[in-house]
């Protein structure tokens, strides 16, 4: 009888014990979602920011086909974040592609004619749009990125995640300069 | 510095508790204007069908204003849908906001009005509705304007905009039926009086008297309840929309700048007042206006921004 009730007691207390591992798991396991779902925002608008180079750079050539080192550094970024893997390798060539559009941009100011283009415009308003939807796509990311990680090194969901082998997820980090340009654009644009 | 996400624990608790007042809202309108036919049934004793019928009549209303009330409320301002091809700067910008705060694009329109001001309506985020005047839009510099429309969508991610928009066509409803109900007891007064004094007595006009009263009362109560719910949020989502768009001291200088507009907006009216970031009805600066003021005062507003 009494071994009755500690088997009893005993499977309980396991049952219970299986219950809280697998609502911690599914805690887990959303907020790891909601990371890849954010990521997906930046994917989204990462690769519409790549879709525009072939033509700004085709749109430039007929105009400038002689600064060649600016655009061939806009079509390398490209190619870099073409094949990127991971949150900070996108960022690193995303961050690369700024910098070689700013140069761009800047050389482009000795051509009267290429400023007036209306497809030149175009696409210079639309990188412009993608550029800060980025910013904000990686805000979002980072919040989801950092509400994760938090659960995977506090206790106790800490103690599942190592069970079940939950990784930390990668931040998507804007260099400081690239961070303060989107803010500028912000307000002149 | 991204700690306070969009989907933070504190606007989960802000979700739920906007998603009870609003159920709150509806029982309180139940109650209200159920009390008010209850007790003009009573004092002209019609038949209890007639009870039954009206609550009935009520609660599909009810059921109509949940589905419904954010059309009523946009056909009402005469505001117009617009698309990217049409106004670029601006909703590119409910875009960008919307991608920060993880919530689907709401649709967007325009109120062709000189007088800035803004407001957002509809049930939950999947059938959400941003407006801006015209005026906004001209007056407003690009960072200001991203930080009204940052304000507007964190009314929408936190479901305030169920809560004000029921309220707003609840409200109306209940001032409307009140002044009916009113203008039916004097003037079947006058046509019922042999009727009555045949088989009048103290008691009934007693009765009478509170279900005048009651007449008098609902819409007041109405209104106070409408105050309760708007005034704390605007607060709520001038911190939450600074937060998302990064940018406080823009917001304040928006604010700034609505309240400062001399123009009144013509598509604004009481029921709808308390929808908008700024308080369209100017003008009437007095003790009760204040009292009975949807909007917190714009300088406080302003003064926490700043110090953000």
């Amino acid at each position: 009888m009494s071994t009755l009730i500690i088997l009893l007691v005993i499977v309980g207390v396991i049952v219970l014990l299986v219950l809280w591992v697998v609502g911690m798991y599914n805690g887990l396991a959303r907020a790891r979602l909601r990371v890849q779902e954010a990521w997906s925002a930046i994917d989204i608008q990462l690769r519409r920011r790549a879709s525009l180079i072939p033509n700004l750079v085709e749109t430039v050539k007929g105009y400038a086909a002689h600064e060649r080192e600016v655009l061939e550094n806009v079509t390398r970024a490209r190619a870099m974040l073409e094949t990127a893997h991971g949150a900070r390798e996108a960022a690193q060539a995303d961050n690369a592609l700024t910098q070689a559009l700013r140069s761009l941009f800047a050389v482009v100011e000795n051509y009267p004619d290429l400023k007036a283009n209306q497809n030149f415009l175009e696409l210079q308003r639309e990188l412009t749009d993608t550029e800060d939807k980025i910013a904000y796509a990686r805000q979002f990311y980072n919040a989801n990125v950092q509400r994760y990680n938090e659960k995977i090194v506090t206790v106790p969901s800490s103690f599942v995640a190592a069970l079940f082998r939950f990784q930390p997820a990668e931040f998507y980090e804007a260099e400081e300069e690239a961070r303060q340009e989107v803010r500028v654009s912000f307000s002149a644009t | 510095m991204d700690a306070a996400a969009p989907g933070s624990i504190l606007i989960y608790d802000q979700i739920a508790k906007n998603k009870r007042e609003t159920w709150a809202l509806f029982a309180g309108f139940v109650l209200l204007l159920g009390g008010l036919v209850g007790a003009f049934v009573y004092a002209f004793q019609a038949p209890p069908v007639v009870f039954i019928g009206a609550m009935t009549g009520l609660a599909l209303y009810a059921l109509f204003t949940y589905l419904a009330a954010d059309r009523v409320i946009l056909a009402v301002s005469g505001a117009r849908e617009v698309t990217k091809e049409e106004e670029w700067e601006y909703v590119r910008r409910v875009e960008n906001l919307c991608i920060g705060a993880g919530l689907p694009m709401p649709r967007t329109w325009v109120l062709e009005d000189t007088a800035p001001n803004a407001f957002a309506t509809g049930r939950d985020p999947q059938h959400a509705h941003v407006v801006v005047t015209r005026g906004l839009l001209q007056k407003l510099t690009p960072a200001e304007l991203e930080a009204v429309l940052a304000h507007e969508i964190s009314h929408i991610a936190n479901y305030d905009i169920r809560v004000m928009t029921v309220a707003a066509v609840l409200v109306g409803v209940v001032a409307l039926a009140a002044d009916v109900a009113l203008r039916w007891t004097f003037a079947g007064s006058g046509r019922r009086r042999s009727n009555r004094d045949r088989n009048a007595g103290p008691a009934q006009a007693v009765l009478l008297a509170l279900a005048v009263l009651a007449a008098i009362l609902a819409p007041l109560v109405a209104q106070i309840l409408k105050f309760a719910i708007s005034r704390r949020r605007e607060f709520l989502a001038d911190a939450s929309g600074a937060l998302l768009c990064r940018n406080p001291y823009a917001l304040a200088s928006a604010l700034e700048k609505i309240a400062a507009d001399p123009e009144p907006l013509e598509a604004a009216n009481k029921a709808t007042a308390h929808l908008y970031i700024v308080n369209p009805l100017k003008g009437h600066e007095s003790f009760l206006n204040n009292l009975f003021s949807t909007h917190p005062p714009i300088d406080e507003r302003i003064r926490i921004l700043r110090s953000m």
